[in-house]
């Protein structure tokens, strides 16, 4: 039984110029211990799917089950509990700590929301989270500016365990980070993931971090996962053109001076293409990527595909 | 030996309680991509602005040369500075949302440019305004020139900034972080275009960035720094596989796109202790506190970059004992 269980799920927005199909679509799990990532290109939809896993964003079609339970459809008091298990880093420590408040109250406050624990208890808490976090103990009465960009993604960090979850979403954790420091907090939530037994579902548009930190890897596009496999797979056999193509975009030092892998923006999801989503970009698309969607087929155990042309993807020349 | 067409030479930047880019010397020959590469608080971007002379207020130029094209920038007088900068020299940043004017057409903005520097028809500016969205690969660009930047998605309005940089023709281009905003595969569509134009237009290209896998793909030289100095430099090759210095080193086993196959399964990633702020007040090497190598040597004066191997320098005593590495070239 996985701990996450995504089925189906669509966020559509009402706007004046028509519906616009953020997630259109969207079944995935996360079993218990596992790190899932999830990458794309900005404008794809994971983020607002990571918000409409927690109820940050509306359900507007399928179902989150969470540990059995259809969180989706809980609603506020219902749904507390469930909150508390699953918690949120986001991509940018400046803006999402309210620079009043000392890192004492930012971490306390989550206690109180979910009334755990007196007062006493609730610093006793707040100091150890500190400490596993890698923050000196008198970060308690110091603010957000105080910090460095490092320092605020471990308050980010402490903020979302101090609850002891079971499942963290992390949208773009270290994208805003320098490499010496990205490398600091990778190791934090790789410690803290066998610490505190957490789940992730790890979303970021950088490929070389994806693959790192996760033991399944879903590729979105347009709303849709276009493809899904271990981190193995996906790197050694990538299938979909548009996992092809952003793995070869990935800069490398043995490709000098190669040109541009693929042409053309995401278009956005108000203006979603007519058959295959990706066909406007893609070099196998045929007349029936034109008219005909593509579902979901399995390659191997644990390794899916969405597109008509997958096969001849693994017969077009390998990457350099 | 030709004279490069940038020799940046013993710079110090300086503001009145902190001096954030000390002896800093480098160059690019035309047509040629040299990489800066560094971390935030490194120094890279207030160098690109020196070299614009576009330094904030309170900075100054306190000491060194910026040769370029056979006038001394660091003291050239504002006149004449505008009479290069945009023109012989251009730069492109790393937000193009903000450095694009949001209440005028793209073509507006290119158009400016051209009759700054140039002795243009508002007609003929309008026409080489197209031809330069066509030089940058934006589609359409006889629609496009009237749009406003809003109406561009992020790629689009970099190509926009790269068509006004080099609307005068540049003998140099600085490009600060052009594709950090920008998604990998537009940031691969975005490098080629940069490196497409260096080779046809036959520019130098300064290309500021912190990724380490943009500097061995495109530059032909990479420049090192660490807060405020350079620590390294030499080809990307060299750099990329065998580096002398710690804070090189470090930089790239820290990052997992070096560290091929490998899972959080397999261990932890090696970072680099501490950060960049522990530089401040340094006496000694500006990467002693973090440096897993630090000898006490180290806290008595910043090394200099001395020539480890034919075209690879390094500043490091420890790495480097003036009589090691001969063998290698």
């Amino acid at each position: 039984m996985p701990l996450l269980e995504v089925t189906e799920l669509q966020t559509h927005y009402a706007t004046s110029r028509g519906l616009l199909k953020a997630v259109d679509g969207v079944s995935f799990t996360v079993s218990a211990g596992e790190s899932v990532g999830l990458v794309g290109e900005s404008g794809c939809g994971k983020s607002t799917l990571g918000k409409a896993i927690l109820g940050l964003a509306p359900v507007t079609g399928g179902v989150v089950r969470f540990d059995s339970e259809a969180v989706s459809r809980l609603g506020g008091r219902a749904r507390k509990p469930f909150r508390r298990r699953m918690q949120m880093i986001f991509q940018d420590p400046y803006g999402s700590l309210n620079p009043r408040h000392s890192i004492g109250d930012i971490l306390a406050a989550p206690l109180a929301v979910h009334g755990i624990g007196k007062a006493g208890e609730r610093r006793d808490r707040v100091a150890r989270i500190l400490a596993q976090v890698g923050l000196p103990a008198d970060s308690i009465h110091r603010y957000p500016h105080e910090f460095s960009g490092g320092q605020r993604q471990r308050i980010g960090i402490a903020r979302a365990l101090i609850l002891d979850p079971d499942l963290v979403i992390c949208d773009e954790p270290v994208s805003a980070l320098d490499l010496s420091i990205q490398a600091q907090i990778i190791n934090l939530l790789v410690s803290l993931k066998g610490e505190f037994g957490l789940s992730f579902l790890f979303i970021s548009h950088d490929l070389s971090v994806v693959r790192y930190f996760s033991d399944r890897v879903l590729v979105m596009y347009l709303g849709v996962i276009v493809e899904s496999a271990t981190a193995g797979q996906l790197w050694s056999r990538p299938l979909h053109p548009y996992t092809r193509a952003l793995i070869a975009a990935v800069p490398d030092p043995a490709r000098r001076r190669q040109s541009a892998p693929l042409d053309g923006d995401l278009p956005g999801p108000q203006d979603v293409p007519a058959g295959c989503r990706f066909h406007p970009r893609c070099p196998l698309a045929s007349d029936r990527c034109r008219v005909e969607a593509p579902l979901p087929r399995t390659w191997a155990p644990g390794h899916d595909v969405t597109c008509h042309h997958a096969d001849e993807a693994l017969r077009a020349p390998a990457q350099p | 030996m030709t004279v490069p067409l940038l020799d940046v030479h013993d710079l110090t930047i300086a503001f009145p309680a902190a001096r954030p880019v000390r002896n800093l010397s480098f160059s690019v020959a035309g047509g040629e991509t040299v990489a800066i590469v560094g971390e935030s608080g490194s120094g890279k971007s207030l160098t690109a602005l020196a070299l614009m002379r576009l330094l904030p207020g309170a900075a100054r130029i306190s000491t060194g040369r910026i040769s370029f094209d056979g006038q001394d920038l660091a003291v050239l007088r504002e006149p004449a500075m505008r009479k290069v900068r945009g023109a012989r020299l251009a730069m492109i940043f790393q937000e193009p949302m903000t450095s694009l004017n949001p209440v005028l057409t793209i073509g507006a903005q290119i158009v400016d440019v051209l009759r700054l520097h140039e002795n243009l028809s508002r007609q003929a500016a309008r026409a080489r305004a197209i031809e330069l969205l066509d030089l940058v690969r934006v589609a359409d660009p006889h629609r496009r020139i009237d749009d406003y930047p809003h109406r561009l998605s992020g790629g689009m309005r970099q190509r926009v900034m790269i068509a006004i940089a080099v609307a005068c023709g540049p003998r140099l281009l600085i490009a600060d972080e052009p594709t950090t905003a920008l998604d990998v595969t537009i940031q691969a569509q975005v490098l080629d275009l940069l490196d497409g134009l260096r080779r046809d237009l036959g520019m130098g290209l300064l290309l500021i960035t912190h990724d380490l896998g943009v500097v061995g793909q495109w530059a032909d030289r990479v420049v090192v720094m660490y807060a405020g100095r350079k620590v390294e430099e030499g080809v990307p090759e060299v750099i990329l596989h065998r580096p002398r210095h710690p804070y090189t080193e470090g930089l790239l086993a820290a990052s997992p796109r070096t560290a091929e196959g490998s899972s959080y399964r397999d261990g932890l990633l090696r970072e680099i202790r501490g950060s960049i702020a522990s530089a401040a007040g340094e006496q000694g090497c500006p990467f002693r506190p973090r440096c897993p190598k630090a000898a006490p040597d180290c806290g008595h004066a910043p090394p200099p970059a001395v020539v480890v191997e034919p075209g690879h320098l390094a500043a490091c005593p420890v790495l480097n004992p003036p009589e090691a590495r001969d063998a290698v070239a």
